[in-house]
């Protein structure tokens, strides 16, 4: 293993920018990686090397030109997440209906990544239209957790996440609807943000549920999340619900955090999510984390967020709501898998075996749950009951930063499970997503950042950070200043202890 | 198909009173569509018109028209409508090839205008108050052309081609509030209402509002009631009534064929019919097996529109004169018949006309040839009147010139001709063409002469007082000067050259 591809990408960045590293170099060192490890991982549905090659031989060109770089991550790797369109670079969210389509059009994410130089490695494997908390639900097979390839990597990202732990990548980018960065950061050990709704552009992030999707930045450190962070956000006119504000001052933050200082920060412990249903180990970890918060100054109190308890079953009646409309247009007659159409059957038969062919059962089970919630008779009683259930989570939001600036969590209940435990109990599944919901239904800002392994299962644990919505800044203050307490603390850092693969 | 029984229509006004609600949908005619940057026009190379959005790609959002959401709230003020403070758009979830996200984009319960009324005037000048329900804004779908079966309808068709052009075009959709107490004027209020729509759209310039081209489409939902009784009886929808006289066809013979049905004992089927042009007839849909659910839910895409009391003030100042008040004074100032005021507004020609005469034509003159010959010409060149290649101005020129004797009719006509045919401006066509009466008695008298010389037993016949025969000499002169010459002086000439 070479040190580039261990490197953060910070520390890439400024060996590319200072002529020390090219980026051909850079590149070619993780595609070469990824052509070693992948087999084993499966983080990637499709590696774009010519195109990665490309952007690296241009910014090496400016940089031998004695041009400025693009942006602080010029030259620097990642791994796009394949629910994001790309021109020219096939698109499949993970889903047969889309094997073999290639966008016209680039997602504003991806625009903006080429616009910095980034170098895109390929497209990461997910659940199938990011349905999932395991990966699992991909229909070109599960990605491995590089921690113990029998394990799932979380989901629906576990493509990035798995990429960024195999060192296959020093960055990637995730989209959570209801924690597919976070959780996916939490088990596999790296960074994983999910900013404040409105704040990256979702054009061109093939929808899921429209109203909480929201796209990230994934990396093994909080300062490489905050440079992504603000080379993905900002206002796109092309979306209606991008915010037109300026982009919270995340890497500033996070440099600030990286002092060592918190004194002053009053940090909330939300009371419902910890005891029974979590993991003893993970709650361990949570609690040396919250003494680490308590030693770099931070004021500790516990603060009760009572509606939580409803968050998961309310995000399960508007999540497959907006699925059911948002994935109607999968009907065979402009793009996507066609089934049936052998001049005999009329387009509605050729629609109707195309969806069953082309979509998998989580898929299904939420297009019938949104379809019966959203029917007549049923939508006050269910889709609207949880938009009044919403409301309410955003209140006991509102009150809880009224006392405290951030507040914390365990990522997801438990480490990585097997490949294959959950797989059959779509409750069991669901539950991983408990602690990361309740963010996505109020819009807010939240990321995971590792808090070590758990000592039961030697695991890696994600803590949670939540902040209110344009105040991303805040969490990454408290999460630079506690991972470097962290690692000072343990004289490594999470991802040195990962097995080689 | 057997034809359906139908009741005399006196006979349905004796026992029966009609229930109306139309619903049109309103094309606007902002330069791009709806929710995207495509441009909005009509027809096109079949799927030129489109990008990810309008094609409903995977990853694509709508961005709201700013001013589709203008024009829409000037229609709403038109109709006298409330403006609503705070609106969303709604998906209407169904699935239909012409459709690219399988879901319309369009509004639910809470529309941007609603609860209003539009004054119509029947055609013997009485005024008819149709309440509004509501006006809202949507996005139009694709089309369909079904290759191989009969008359391009799907049942039967070997295969569909679909064009995308249309889809995330702007509509707006007017919808009534039941229309009560028309009796035997049913079908006329319906004809009325529709052609008051028209023109104020048109007034307001927000659409082209062609109903042979779609971009203004009627349904019209009948129903009919025992006299005395107050609920409604069951309605029908007829779908896509797209001319003014086929509204009021399809009107009474609805009224006709439900009645036919009650009076024989017999129930209504709520279901949508189809109207057809050739015979004034409608004719059932495909059945529904369940009543359609289409799942509405507010878009999560948008964001609520809320537009601002100021704009909404601002906009107000913006609109036109009522159509039936507009109509009245335009009877009086012209001191037109119903009939002609009729003919006037049917064929579009007000507008041209008012600027014919302000270009100082006679009201007389102007009208004539607009809703005459010119309607005619547009007819023939399949365009609408506008947009034939002409100006009130210059049809003003031509009256003039006619006024002046320099032009017969006949001259005139065939110089209008060239300036639709682009051949200029009248007087720029005149000179080209060397097309100016020739009045001159001089250069007249020589052909009458040369004529004269040409056949001697003509000029012996006059002599001897056959008068009549003095039309072979006009006649050849008239050749002579390729039709140039005052037919009237010519023959003077001649009978003065006889004496």
């Amino acid at each position: 293993m070479t040190d580039v591809i261990r490197m953060t990408a910070a520390e890439v960045a400024a060996k590319i920018h200072a002529g020390e590293l090219s980026a051909v170099e850079v590149t070619q060192a993780h595609l070469d990686r990824i052509a070693k490890v992948d087999d084993q991982i499966k983080a990637f549905l499709h590696v774009d090397a010519e195109g990665a090659l490309e952007t690296a031989r241009k910014v090496d060109a400016d940089i031998a030109a004695g041009k400025a770089p693009a942006s602080p991550l010029a030259g620097v790797p990642l791994a796009l997440k394949d629910v994001l369109t790309t021109e020219g670079v096939p698109t499949t969210c993970g889903s047969k209906t889309l094997e073999g389509w290639i966008p016209p059009y680039d997602s504003t994410v991806r625009r903006r990544l080429r616009e910095a130089d980034v170098v895109v490695l390929g497209k990461t494997n997910m659940d199938e239209f990011a349905m999932g908390s395991s990966t699992e639900n991909s229909a070109f097979g599960p990605t491995h957790n590089p921690w113990d390839t029998t394990r799932v990597p979380g989901g629906s990202g576990g493509g990035s996440s798995a990429s960024l732990a195999a060192f296959e990548a020093p960055l990637a980018i995730g989209t959570d609807t209801g924690g597919s960065i976070r959780q996916p950061a939490a088990v596999t050990g790296t960074v994983g943000v999910k900013p404040t709704y409105g704040s990256v552009s979702r054009y061109g992030l093939v929808a899921f549920s429209s109203s909480l999707d929201q796209a990230g930045p994934c990396a093994r450190t909080v300062l490489d999340a905050a440079l992504l962070h603000e080379i993905i956000a900002g206002h796109d006119p092309l979306d209606s619900t991008s915010i037109n504000q300026p982009v919270p001052p995340v890497v500033e933050a996070a440099k600030q955090g990286m002092s060592g200082d918190l004194s002053g920060v009053r940090v909330g412990v939300v009371t419902e999510f910890q005891g029974e249903g979590y993991q003893p180990g993970v709650l361990r970890s949570f609690e040396a984390a919250v003494q680490q918060l308590r030693d770099l100054g931070a004021e500790i109190v516990e603060v009760s967020c009572p509606n939580f308890r409803y968050a998961l079953p309310a995000y399960y009646l508007i999540n497959p709501s907006e699925c059911s409309s948002n994935l109607a247009r999968f009907d065979a007659m402009r793009y996507g898998l066609r089934v049936g159409d052998d001049g005999t059957r009329s387009a509605e038969e050729v629609m109707s075996l195309s969806r069953e062919a082309g979509f998998g059962a989580e898929v299904k089970r939420r297009i019938m749950i949104g379809t019966y919630a959203l029917s007549a008779g049923y939508y006050d009683a269910y889709y609207g009951s949880a938009q009044k259930v919403r409301t309410l989570i955003i209140r006991d939001f509102e009150a809880a930063y009224q006392q405290v600036d951030v507040l914390v969590s365990p990522t997801t209940p438990t480490t990585a499970f097997k490949i294959g435990e959950r797989i059959d109990d779509p409750m069991a599944m669901y539950v991983a997503d408990l602690c990361t919901i309740p963010a996505n239904l109020a819009g807010n800002a939240a990321l995971s950042v590792p808090s070590g392994l758990s000592d039961d299962d030697g695991l890696p644990v994600g803590l949670q950070v939540m902040a209110p919505a344009l105040a991303d800044d805040r969490m990454y203050r408290v999460a630079a200043a506690y991972e470097q307490a962290r690692d000072a603390a343990a004289g490594r850092t999470v991802l040195d202890q990962i097995p080689e693969l | 198909m057997t034809a359906a029984t139908l009741l005399p229509y006196d006979e349905v006004l004796a026992r029966f009173d009609p229930v109306l609600g139309l619903e049109v949908h309103v094309e606007l005619n902002t330069k791009t569509k709806m929710f995207c940057g495509c441009v909005n026009e009509f027809g096109g190379e079949p799927n030129t018109h489109v990008c990810p959005t309008c094609l409903g790609l995977p990853g694509s959002l709508p961005v709201v028209n700013g001013k589709g959401v203008e024009s829409a709230i000037r229609i709403g003020l038109a109709l006298n409508c409330q403006i609503a403070e705070w609106c969303r758009f709604a998906r209407k979830n169904y699935f239909y090839p012409d459709m690219p996200k399988n879901f319309q984009t369009s509004q639910y319960d809470e529309p941007i205008a609603f609860d209003g009324y539009l004054d119509v005037m029947l055609d013997d000048g009485e005024v008819f108050r149709v309440g509004i329900e509501r006006a809202h804004m949507e996005e139009d779908t694709g089309k369909s052309l079904h290759v191989g079966g009969a008359t391009g309808r799907i049942h039967g068709a070997e295969h569909s081609l679909l064009d995308y052009n249309r889809a995330g075009v702007p509509l707006i959709e007017i919808v009534t509030k039941p229309i009560e107490g028309a009796g035997e004027r049913a079908p006329e209020v319906a004809r009325a209402y529709v052609t008051a729509l028209r023109e104020l759209m048109l007034a307001l310039g927000v659409s082209d509002v062609r109903m042979d081209q779609g971009s203004m489409r009627c349904d019209a939902n009948v129903s009919l009631r025992p006299k005395g009784q107050q609920e409604f009886g069951t309605r029908t929808e007829t779908k896509n009534v797209n001319s003014l006289r086929s509204v009021e066809r399809a009107v009474r013979y609805e009224m006709q064929r439900q009645a036919a049905v009650l009076a024989d004992g017999g129930t209504i089927v709520q279901e949508t019919r189809h109207f057809q042009e050739a015979d004034g007839s409608t004719s059932p849909g495909r059945p529904k097996e369940t009543s359609e659910d289409y799942r509405y839910f507010p878009e999560p895409d948008l964001v609520p529109i809320a537009p601002s009391r100021e704009w909404v003030e601002e906009l107000r100042k913006t609109l036109p004169e009522p159509p039936w008040k507009r109509r009245k004074r335009i009877q009086e100032e012209w001191q037109l018949t119903d009939e002609e005021l009729r003919d006037l507004f049917n064929t579009g020609a007000v507008d041209l006309v008012a600027a014919t005469v302000d270009a100082g034509a006679p009201v007389a003159e102007a009208r004539s040839w607009w809703v005459q010959f010119l309607t005619q010409q547009a007819n023939a060149r399949e365009v609408e009147l506008a947009e034939l290649a002409i100006t009130p101005k210059q049809v003003a020129r031509v009256i003039e010139l006619i006024a002046e004797g320099k032009l017969t009719n006949k001259l005139a006509r065939q110089v209008v001709e060239a300036v639709l045919d682009g051949e200029g401006g009248p007087d720029e066509v005149i000179e080209a063409r060397g097309l100016q009466v020739v009045s001159d008695d001089s250069a007249l008298l020589a052909a009458v002469d040369e004529a004269l010389a040409a056949q001697p037993d003509v000029v012996e016949k006059i002599r001897g007082g056959k008068v009549q025969a003095a039309g072979a000499i006009v006649g050849a002169v008239m050749k002579a000067t390729r039709g140039q010459a005052d037919a009237k002086r010519v023959r003077e000439l001649v009978l003065e050259r006889c004496k």
